[in-house]
Order: C-alpha cells, then sequence, then structure tokens
C-alpha cells in the first residue's frame, strides 16, 4: 500500500476523540490522591489517605452501600421479569403482540425526568412513603424495557434444533428448558442483568424524584457537589471504574479464548 | 447490548410461532402487570395532576382534582424558553456528538476491522465512561472549565474563548457536557451498523468510477442510517430531559435552565405537582411527536 498523508486523518481524529472521552476519567482518578482537606478543586498534594480512608467523609460509604443494595434488587427483579417477556415475545404468536412490543418501547423513549415525575405522582397519589422500596422499583422498571431488549436478540437468534434435539432424547419440557434453552440463553441473560445493574447504579435523575430521606452514590454526588465534593467520592468511583474495567477485559478475553476453542473443534 | 435496542441486531433464525398462548400469558403477566401498575397508572397519575388546582386555605404542596386545562397555558407562557432551549441545545448536542462518533465509529467498525484486538480495546474505551459516574464526569468538566485550568487557557490562546469569559454557566459549557454524556451512546449504533457493511459494496462503488465521496454518500451512508437513526435518538431523548450538565452546581446557570430543571424544581423544592406534571406531559408529548415524525421520514423499519 502507498502511503499518503490521508489515511492518517481518520486515526488522528479518533485518536483525540478517545482522548476527550478519556479526559474526565484522569481528572477523577488522579485528584483522588489529593491532599485536599474540604473541597477538592486545587491540587494539594499527593496522599494515599482517601484510599486508605475512604469512609472518612460522612456518607460516602452508606451512599455506596445503598447504591450496590438498591442494584442487586432491581437487577434480580428486571432480569427475572425481563427474562420471562423476552421469551414470550420471540417465541410466542398471540393478539396484542406488537401493542405489548410498543408498551416495553415506550419506558426507552421516555426522558427520565419525566419517568421519575410519574412514579413521584404515583407515590404521592397512593401516599406511599419514598425510600429504598420506590426506589427500587424505579429502577427496575427503567432497567426492564434494556432486559428485555437484550434476551430477545439471544432468544431470536438461538437454533431450534437444539430443542428439538432435547425432545428427541425424550426430555420433558421442563428438562428441555432447564438444560438446554436457559443454558443457551445465560450469555444474553448475564449480559442484561449487568447492563441493568451498571444502569441502576449510575441513575440519578429518576432516583431524585424517588429517593426520600435515603442516598444512593449519585445522589450523595449531586448533594455534595454544590458545597465540594470531597476526594473519597473521586475513590470510589475510580475504585469501581477500574473493577468494570477488569471485569470487561476478563469477559473478553474468556469468551475470545472460548471461541478459539470452538474454532480448534469445529 | 442495549444499543442494538432500536437496530434490531442479530439476523433471527426461523422460528415455528407456537400456537399455546397459556404458557405465553404465564410468562407475560408478572412483567406486563409491572409495567402496568409502574408505568401506564403514573403516566395516567401525571396527566390527572397536570390539570389539578391547589386546595382553597390548603398548605403548600396540596392539591385537588380538577380540570384545570389552563395549567398547560400557563406552562407554555411561563417556560417557553425552557422549552425551546431543551430542545436547541439537545439538537446542538445531537449534531456535534454525530459529527465527532460518526469517523469514530467508522475507523473502529470498518478500518481496525484486520486487527479484533485492537477493534475490542477501541470498544472499551469508547465505553469506558460508563464505569465512571456520569455526576462526577460532568463535575471533573465543570472544574477543568474553572477559570485558569490548562484547558481555558488553551482555549483562549487558540482564540475560541475571549480572553475575560467564563465558561462554566454558559449555553457552550451546556452543550459541550450533553455532546460529551452522549458520545458513546451515538457511536455504538452506528459503530454496530458499520461493523457488519460488507466492504466489497465499497469496492463495487470503486470499480464503478465512484469517487470516495460519492462511494461514502450513496453506499456507506445510506447503508449505515440504521445506525444513525438509533443513535440520534439515543442522543436526542435523554438530552432534551436532562437537568444535570443545564444545573447550576454543573456545568450550567440560571440561564441556561432547561426543561428538566423546571421540573425538578417544581416538583422537589417548590412541591407545585401541577406545574410539573403538565411540563413533563407536554415534553413527552412532543418528544414522542419528533421521534414520530423522525422514524416516520427516515423510513426505518420497526424499532424493536
Amino acid at each position: 500500500m502507498k502511503f499518503s498523508p490521508g489515511k492518517l486523518v481518520l486515526p488522528l481524529f479518533s485518536a483525540l476523540a478517545l482522548a476527550f472521552l478519556l479526559i474526565p476519567i484522569v481528572y477523577t482518578f488522579i485528584f483522588s490522591f489529593n491532599d485536599s482537606v474540604k473541597s477538592n478543586i486545587v491540587w494539594v498534594g499527593f496522599t494515599l489517605d482517601n484510599w486508605t480512608n475512604v469512609c472518612q467523609a460522612q456518607g460516602v460509604c452508606e451512599a455506596f452501600g445503598t447504591s450496590i443494595v438498591v442494584g442487586i434488587a432491581a437487577t434480580v427483579i428486571a432480569t427475572v421479569l425481563g427474562t420471562l417477556l423476552a421469551i414470550a415475545l420471540a417465541r410466542y404468536r398471540f393478539r396484542g403482540r406488537s401493542a405489548i412490543s410498543l408498551m416495553l418501547f415506550l419506558p426507552m423513549a421516555t426522558p427520565e425526568v419525566v419517568l421519575g415525575a410519574g412514579l413521584a405522582a404515583q407515590f404521592l397519589s397512593a401516599s406511599v412513603p419514598k425510600g429504598l422500596g420506590t426506589i427500587i422499583i424505579a429502577h427496575a422498571l427503567f432497567c426492564l424495557s434494556f432486559v428485555v431488549v437484550t434476551v430477545k436478540a439471544r432468544v431470536s437468534s438461538l437454533d431450534p434444533a437444539l430443542e428439538e434435539a432435547g425432545r428427541d432424547l425424550y426430555g420433558s419440557p421442563t428438562q428441555v428448558f432447564l438444560r438446554v434453552t436457559l443454558p443457551l440463553l445465560l450469555p444474553g441473560i448475564t449480559a442484561a442483568a449487568l447492563l441493568s445493574f451498571a444502569l441502576s447504579f449510575d441513575d440519578f435523575i429518576i432516583t431524585r424524584f424517588n429517593n426520600g430521606p435515603v442516598e444512593t452514590f449519585p445522589v450523595y454526588v449531586f448533594t455534595a457537589a454544590a458545597r465540594g465534593l470531597p476526594a473519597e467520592a473521586n475513590v470510589i468511583a475510580s475504585a469501581v471504574f477500574i473493577f468494570a474495567l477488569v471485569l470487561v477485559i476478563v469477559g473478553q478475553t474468556s469468551s475470545a479464548a472460548r471461541r478459539k476453542r470452538l474454532a480448534k473443534l469445529g | 447490548m442495549a444499543f442494538a435496542a432500536f437496530g434490531s441486531s442479530t439476523a433471527p433464525v426461523e422460528q415455528a410461532p407456537r400456537r399455546r398462548s397459556g404458557i405465553a400469558l404465564i410468562l407475560l403477566a408478572p412483567g406486563l402487570a409491572y409495567l402496568a401498575l409502574f408505568f401506564l397508572t403514573p403516566l395516567i397519575s401525571l396527566v390527572i395532576t397536570s390539570v389539578q388546582a391547589p386546595v382553597e386555605f390548603g398548605d403548600v404542596g396540596q392539591f385537588q382534582n380538577a380540570f384545570k386545562i389552563e395549567n398547560y397555558f400557563a406552562v407554555v407562557q411561563d417556560y417557553w424558553p425552557q422549552f425551546l432551549r431543551s430542545f436547541g441545545y439537545a439538537l446542538v448536542a445531537t449534531f456535534f456528538a454525530l459529527i465527532i462518533s460518526y469517523p469514530l465509529a467508522y475507523f473502529i467498525g470498518v478500518t481496525a476491522r484486520p486487527w479484533p484486538l485492537a477493534q475490542a480495546i477501541l470498544l472499551t474505551l469508547v465505553i469506558a465512561p460508563f464505569f465512571i459516574s456520569f455526576l462526577l464526569r460532568t463535575f471533573a468538566w465543570k472544574q477543568l472549565m474553572a477559570e485558569d485550568t490548562p484547558f481555558v487557557q488553551g482555549l483562549k490562546a487558540l482564540s475560541i474563548l475571549a480572553p475575560d469569559a467564563n465558561l462554566v454557566g454558559t449555553p457552550f459549557a451546556v452543550i459541550f457536557g450533553l455532546t460529551y454524556n452522549f458520545i458513546p451512546f451515538m457511536t455504538l449504533p452506528i459503530y454496530v451498523t458499520l461493523e457488519r457493511l460488507d466492504t466489497r459494496y465499497l469496492e463495487a462503488g470503486n470499480d464503478l468510477y465512484a469517487g470516495p465521496l460519492s462511494t461514502f454518500l450513496r453506499v456507506t451512508l445510506p447503508l449505515s442510517l440504521p445506525g444513525i437513526v438509533s443513535g440520534t435518538l439515543l442522543t436526542f431523548i435523554p438530552a432534551a430531559g436532562d437537568y444535570i450538565n443545564a444545573s447550576s452546581s454543573f456545568l450550567g446557570s440560571a440561564s441556561t435552565s432547561m426543561i428538566g430543571n423546571v421540573i425538578e424544581a417544581n416538583f422537589i423544592d417548590l412541591l407545585d405537582y401541577p406545574v410539573a406534571a403538565a411540563l413533563s406531559v407536554l415534553l413527552m408529548g412532543i418528544i414522542l411527536l419528533i421521534v414520530g415524525l423522525y422514524v416516520r421520514r427516515v423510513g426505518t423499519e420497526d424499532l424493536l
């Protein structure tokens, strides 16, 4: 291939765009080591104190714990309900199917502020006190549609011959489902669950309308941002970032290894 | 992933539709009940709340059912600038996100195709912002935009910014934040369609004496349209409803407040539920209208 300077434009542009995406992440990480006293705006000096004593900032660890609890609960609800819906939509023909698809699409097309205000208005008129329960209900709601989409793609790409083989080998419908269908769907379900957890963990807009006195991590950041954010918040965000990154890398290498093994077999 | 949401990703294998709708009903019932209870009913509550009137001699936050359609006229009269700002900012941010994302998605999906490892690393970098809190990312930009940071001095040196200008609190900062925050949502669906683009079509264009530009305009662009539609919707809808970037604790100020800020303030601080509800109903109605027209205009197949 001939070298031409024109060929460099696209890689260069892409590198700049990626650098742009990463700037705030690097900033947050660096300032997690800042030896700041009250507000973490000006660089004072390097310290590991924020990392070794994360919980010394008031409320940070409690908020983080609440976010984990909410994330797990919302993920379980959304993943179970969403997987059932996805199987029904991908496998069965029935009346009202397109109306149901529309109803699942609508929450994704609704701005979060409207979802949040709607639920809050509903809890208000039903006199439901806001707290952990209402946050979980709200999070499971917006995760549900994403689970359906993710799992449905997996159900639709499933080869029906595999289940037929199970039936031919005298598997009962339950056995076929548990030992053939479910294991084949598992990667889709896992992806949906991880996505739900990530969405729930980072949600602020809907939570803000339905949290009452309970603080999740994003609510903590929002409240603290007005008076100066402690470096410990950067520590938690950086730690979560590293954890998620490792998770993605491990997931990708293991699926690449699996593909290699399958290629060898085939 | 979720970004396949709007452009169905995997080619469905032919499946014999089964007719045992009894089982389907059992599978559907819990999820549908959940949606009815926590999605449809809240929307109805919102509509009911939007026409409520204050209780006479009642406390702040006490309202009773009425049929006060005037609430809608009042909110449009009071808040039309915020509506315009919301849709204006969202539109500009969507445009810039597209300009930045398309080349990036093309590079990852087409140029980098011979190197799967590089593709995987680049994609991970695109979704990396998702792993760090949305609020902290935005907050980081606020700090970087503060006076006398290298970022601001750089902008001033390039005379993109006037020497005495302040960045935080300007429309520029808010649109900048919106663009930044939604780039991954734009890049991923475009990447998904470009990744599956058959490069033999590009060779065919070349063989038929089309220049690179006309091959791009007449082959690549139309083939990646579903990704562009998904990406623009995934950016425009949340951007129009966003109130974090425009909030004065982050990149905005009172003069940049968007409709989401007004809904939040009325609902949470002022306890003026009917105003917040009427604004929400209008916002949702306008967005559905725009999305409907847009999807019909670009003519993409069913969305889910």
